[in-house]
């Protein structure tokens, strides 16, 4: 199949087109089983643009979660270790103490990082590992049939919530960036999106500088990505950004948090902490 | 530090020969009757000296998942715990074996279930050798019966660990750990260099040279038939150990009319019953498992022909008898004697339980 692109690229080349925009060679080329429309895909070849843009292939490990993204080293071209369900920031603490020279990243989900894995996310940013955390939160577990995550909005549906989440039976969504972002051992914590040709550029620069961040040895980069889950919120991928925009935005508010180990000033976490979350209609 | 005679603790010694058998990185979390292995690697501070990584994890299931990334990079790693926080790490052990990850975790056992007790016992046989952790899956399995054991078992494990590409268990209790005797320590034996690494651990996850493809560390594989190969495998080498790599100790075997089995601080309260059945005309023997798995079933069933009767020790409500029973299909009458909560028999009512339960 890959040689099939290969020889109608070469025939479109000898017709006179012009190459504008291709694979990056740190993604393999398996085919990736994410959902159309989903913001995976995107995130991997980000995530895999700054990789080769920095020249550090060869000196990359990555740290794949349990969701969705299980399978995250299938597609990047560089070595992986696939954690259990939470403990990816654990393997990494270890992969990086134990290798200074090499750039360790962790893939995860919302369940993953900040439900069964809240304990290793929090102490691994605390002791300010250098590493960089990348953490897709679409508010839902996809790979298990769209259940509530920590990160499901009050009355959003899912399949634990078919009702819309209940504060007085789920209790609030864990606004985790946030918290990390009052831990010392944070460098650089930003969330992000990447449901617009603009907002993936934004992105793709907050994962470059996450990178930039560990081989400067300065600490834990955090970079959040908030995406959809169009299949598990049972929607096109059209409506779920558009849904993504009026009800995920407001309740988890894209930009930096926290710069060079400083809060951002227009960012309020203390009240961002214990503002109630806004209800929203599914 | 060449050979030499020293007095120190169980636990101290598995610290000690950690650093001297050239481990790369030792992750753990406190815990009762063990705390001196990760308390004496931070006063030896031996990142300065060997350049081993020491770090305090927030659980246990951290620390098993640090051995489990780091071990991934091809390095010698560690963790000990004692019962409750193994109990913690099985998910872990079993991500280990299923990924193929050579590791070295050490179990001071303590009185169970649940918090149970402080105090040493041995009820932990059933969780190291037949699982603990969900599916088919063994860890090579040492029980050290002494201090100097619990300093040279470091050693042989990691030759089994990278030869196997498995994680071994050193299964010891409270009363090892916790006594002091004396050993010889060891030649140090240097860290690997990075081309020994690559050499000893092709498959480990540093960073991708050009010219390999990327190496991925995962027990996951969705097609069952791959799945069915895979478990295959995995048999295979178990069964290789089981060719191979028993080892087990005999005393006083050939002319035995009855022999205890027993392993760890059993073995040696079982020694000295031995020696007190001895003096009394009663030909006893001693048959110490020093791998519990492999389990010694061809050796301890060769034995049990030659006897009218088998005492297994161990301070449990009789675990490992049921692998005696198995190896000696049995064929010869076999009792259990133990104690349990943390409570150590004496030799007299080891002896009585012969008496009692075998001879009468």
């Amino acid at each position: 199949m890959n040689q099939d692109i290969e020889a109608r690229k070469q025939e479109l080349l000898n017709q006179g087109y012009t190459e504008v925009y291709t694979k990056t060679k740190v993604l393999t080329d398996a085919v990736m089983h994410y959902c159309p429309g989903c913001g995976h895909g995107t995130t991997h070849r980000l995530v895999a643009e700054v990789i080769d843009e920095m020249g550090i292939q060869d000196k990359t490990v990555g740290v794949s979660p349990v969701g969705c993204s299980v399978l995250a080293y299938n597609y990047f071209d560089v070595d992986f270790q696939e954690a259990a369900h939470g403990r990816a920031p654990a393997l990494a603490t270890a992969v990086k103490r134990l290798n200074p020279d090499t750039f360790v990243f962790t893939y995860q989900g919302d369940g993953d990082l900040a439900a069964i894995g809240t304990a290793e996310t929090i102490h691994a940013c605390n002791r300010g590992e250098n590493i960089t955390m990348i953490f897709v939160n679409n508010g839902i577990y996809g790979m298990t049939g769209g259940q509530m995550a920590p990160t499901t909005l009050i009355g959003m549906k899912s399949a634990t919530t078919p009702y819309g989440r209940r504060v007085d039976i789920n209790g609030y969504p864990l606004r985790i960036t946030e918290l990390i972002a009052t831990l010392p051992g944070t460098y650089y914590v930003t969330r992000q999106s990447v449901q617009t040709p603009q907002a993936v550029r934004k992105a793709k620069a907050a994962i470059r500088q996450a990178f930039e961040n560990q081989k400067l040895k300065k600490g834990l980069s955090f970079v959040e990505i908030l995406s959809n889950c169009n299949s598990g919120w049972k929607m096109t991928p059209v409506q779920a950004n558009k849904w993504m925009e009026d009800n995920m935005m407001p309740n988890y508010p894209v930009g930096d948090i926290k710069v060079e180990g400083k809060l951002v000033e227009n960012v309020d976490v203390a009240r961002l902490a214990v503002d109630h979350p806004l209800t929203v209609m599914q | 530090m060449a050979k030499e005679l020293k007095l120190m603790k169980g636990n101290e010694a598995i610290a000690r020969a950690m650093i001297a058998s050239g481990t790369d990185g030792y992750f753990g979390y406190p815990i009762t009757p063990q705390s001196e292995v990760m308390e004496t690697l931070m006063a030896e501070k031996p990142w300065e000296t060997t350049g081993m990584t020491v770090l305090q994890a927030e659980s246990e299931m951290a620390s098993i998942n640090m051995v489990y990334g780091g071990a991934a990079t091809g390095k010698k790693v560690a963790t000990s715990s004692s019962s409750p926080g193994i109990s913690l790490m099985q998910e872990g052990l079993t991500y280990l074996a299923g990924a193929e990850i050579p590791c070295l975790v050490v179990n001071v056992m303590r009185g169970g279930p649940g918090l149970g007790t402080i105090q040493p016992s041995q009820s932990d046989y059933f969780q190291s050798v037949k699982g603990g952790g969900h599916g088919d899956y063994q860890l090579y399995t040492l029980a050290p019966a002494s201090v100097q054991e619990m300093y040279d078992f470091v050693f042989d494990a990691w030759d089994i660990a990278f030869k196997y590409r498995n994680p071994v268990l050193i299964l010891s209790d409270g009363a090892i750990g916790q006594c002091m005797e004396k050993l010889y320590t060891r030649d140090y034996v240097p860290r690997w260099t990075e081309e020994e690494r690559r050499k000893n651990a092709p498959w480990g996850t540093w960073g991708k040279p050009a010219n390999r493809p990327h190496n991925i560390i995962t027990s996951l594989e969705l097609e069952s038939s791959r799945q069915e190969v895979f478990n295959l495998k995995l048999q295979a080498k178990y069964a290789e150990m089981k060719e191979k790599e028993v080892r087990y100790e005999m005393l006083n075997c050939e002319d035995a009319d009855y022999i205890f089995v027993a392993y760890g601080s059993s073995s040696r309260i079982a020694m000295k019953a031995m020696q007190m059945a001895r003096e009394k005309g009663i030909k006893v023997g001693l048959f110490r498992l020093i791998t519990l798995f492999p389990f010694p079933t061809k050796q301890l069933a060769e034995v049990a022909k030659h006897v009218k009767g088998i005492l297994c020790v161990e301070m449990s409500a009789g675990q490992m008898i049921e692998d005696v029973k198995l190896a000696t299909a049995c064929g010869v009458k076999t009792e259990h004697f133990g104690r349990f909560g943390g409570i150590i028999p004496t030799p007299t009512e080891v002896l009585e339980a012969l008496e009692n339960k075998i001879i009468k």
